[in-house]
């Protein structure tokens, strides 16, 4: 198969790429430094329709289809790890919550995180609950008034920031998501600061104590809510995630190859040296293999078809593995700089780490590939 | 219906592509019998929606729909006469 961009991808695809110079390339250094992303820009990706482009135009984004979602995903990756993050997040919160939602909980929720009026959180793994996130120990009980929650989430992006955040807990024994406001009672978020990468992504840690929420803030109750609703969003970000890395990796190979022609070591570029060109030759094969692998996750998705998780399971796996290789690469090229602020690949090597981890770790990717192929 | 018969039989053969065993009856209970992997119900909700042109909703949800090769017909054909 071919996967050749439309006239109309490349258009888009060179606007992403316009956005991400623009707008992300010049200020994600400092947005790492500050543990935070600016307000402006995510003003900006609200009323440009880029937060959640894939929702229809009445719900708050753009009816991007879902090859072209993955475009922008490269893109943002390729210009700020963080903001591809963001986007990646605020999907799988506003697709479950248009998905598996009522209609008048969709009218209510998902335009404000299209448009950008509020940010939402997915919280769904807990202090002691990672990998095994089905197994979280995060409470709801049914009261009067509706459900009351206690519990903790941890390692929750944009915890900071948001304003929804879609809540896992455990009711009458089954799995149940609910959207639990900012400033409702008995919920409060304390930041996370300090993590080695996607340091603008505002973790925060939540926690739940006799929090009441209303019968209308339940999504869904039942053992399929975990199968779809967390198990679903965690395969949309997937996708995000595996077309981020190849942005990552992208970046750290524009960036290696412009150095490398310019520093000269020996009396030539450092680029004509063979050992180097051993590792230009792998960073540049393995990020067109890379992104041959999203394309065809999206080629796949684009059509429903049967095949599409798994298909973006591997595009994430081996995504995120060429991010980080590439980003180690990157940083081993350019020396002494490589490990200084003035670059950008240090902070991708950073971030790189983090996408081998969210939305499932490598190891728990692996077993889920082989579960699906064997 | 109709293609229920047709129905039935995309369905059981869905199931039998994606589970370790070589049969299964239309009345078998594929999660009590312990069949499925994490992302089986996943992969099983982008198959109906995809192969019937129907889209599952959260109304749809509750266990009892995915259980079998018979309520799994039962829910495609509810949600086919509603269109």
């Amino acid at each position: 198969m071919l996967y050749e961009l439309t006239p109309q991808q490349q258009e888009d695809r060179a606007s992403f790429v316009a956005f991400a110079d623009d707008h992300l390339v010049p200020e994600a250094d400092r947005w790492d430094r500050e543990q935070r992303l600016s307000d402006s820009v995510v003003e900006l990706l609200g009323k440009s329709r880029l937060l959640v482009p894939t929702l229809p135009t009445e719900a708050g984004g753009s009816g991007m289809d879902v090859e072209t979602y993955g475009l922008l995903s490269e893109e943002l990756g390729r210009g700020c790890g963080n903001v591809r993050n963001l986007v990646a997040v605020q999907g799988m919160v506003a697709h479950a919550l248009l998905k598996w939602g009522t209609k008048a909980q969709a009218d209510r929720w998902v335009p404000r995180i299209g448009t950008g009026e509020t940010v939402g959180a997915f919280a769904l793994t807990e202090p002691e609950a990672g990998s095994d996130a089905r197994n979280g120990s995060m409470t709801a009980e049914r009261t009067g008034a509706g459900f009351v929650l206690n519990g903790r989430k941890k390692w929750i992006s944009f915890g900071q920031r948001a304003g929804i955040f879609l809540v896992f807990a455990r009711l009458e024994g089954e799995p149940a998501a609910f959207v639990v406001e900012r400033g409702t009672d008995g919920f409060r978020t304390e930041p996370i600061s300090g993590l080695l990468g996607l340091r603008a992504s505002e973790l925060a840690e939540l926690t739940f104590d006799g929090c009441v929420v209303p019968e209308a803030n339940l999504i869904s109750h039942g053992r399929l809510t975990f199968d779809l609703l967390a198990t679903g969003s965690l395969d949309y970000g997937r996708y995000s995630t595996a077309y981020g890395s190849v942005g990552l990796a992208q970046g750290c190979l524009t960036a290696s190859l412009e150095y490398t022609r310019e520093r000269t070591q020996f009396g030539v570029p450092i680029r004509d040296h063979q050992l180097v060109r051993r590792m230009l030759t792998d960073m540049i094969s393995s990020v067109e293999a890379a992104r041959l692998l999203c394309r065809q996750a999206g080629a796949l998705r684009a059509r429903n078809h049967k095949d599409a998780i798994r298909q973006t399971l591997i595009a994430k796996y081996v995504a995120s593995r060429t991010g980080f290789r590439a980003a180690d690469d990157a940083v081993q090229l350019h020396g002494a700089n490589g490990i200084g602020p003035g670059f950008p690949v240090q902070r991708h090597l950073r971030d790189a780490k983090v996408q081998e981890i969210i939305e499932g770790t490598s190891q728990i990717q692996q077993v889920q590939i082989a579960e699906m192929t064997l | 219906m109709a293609d229920n018969a047709g129905n039935k039989a995309a369905i059981r053969e869905f199931i039998l592509e994606n589970i370790s065993e070589s049969t299964v009856r239309d009345d078998e209970d594929i999660f009590e019998r312990g069949l499925v992997r994490s992302m089986f119900v996943m992969q099983l909700v982008l198959f109906v929606e995809q192969e019937f042109g129907v889209s599952i909703t959260g109304e749809d949800l509750q266990f009892d729909n995915f259980r079998t090769v018979d309520r799994i017909d039962e829910l495609v054909s509810r949600k086919l006469a509603a269109v």
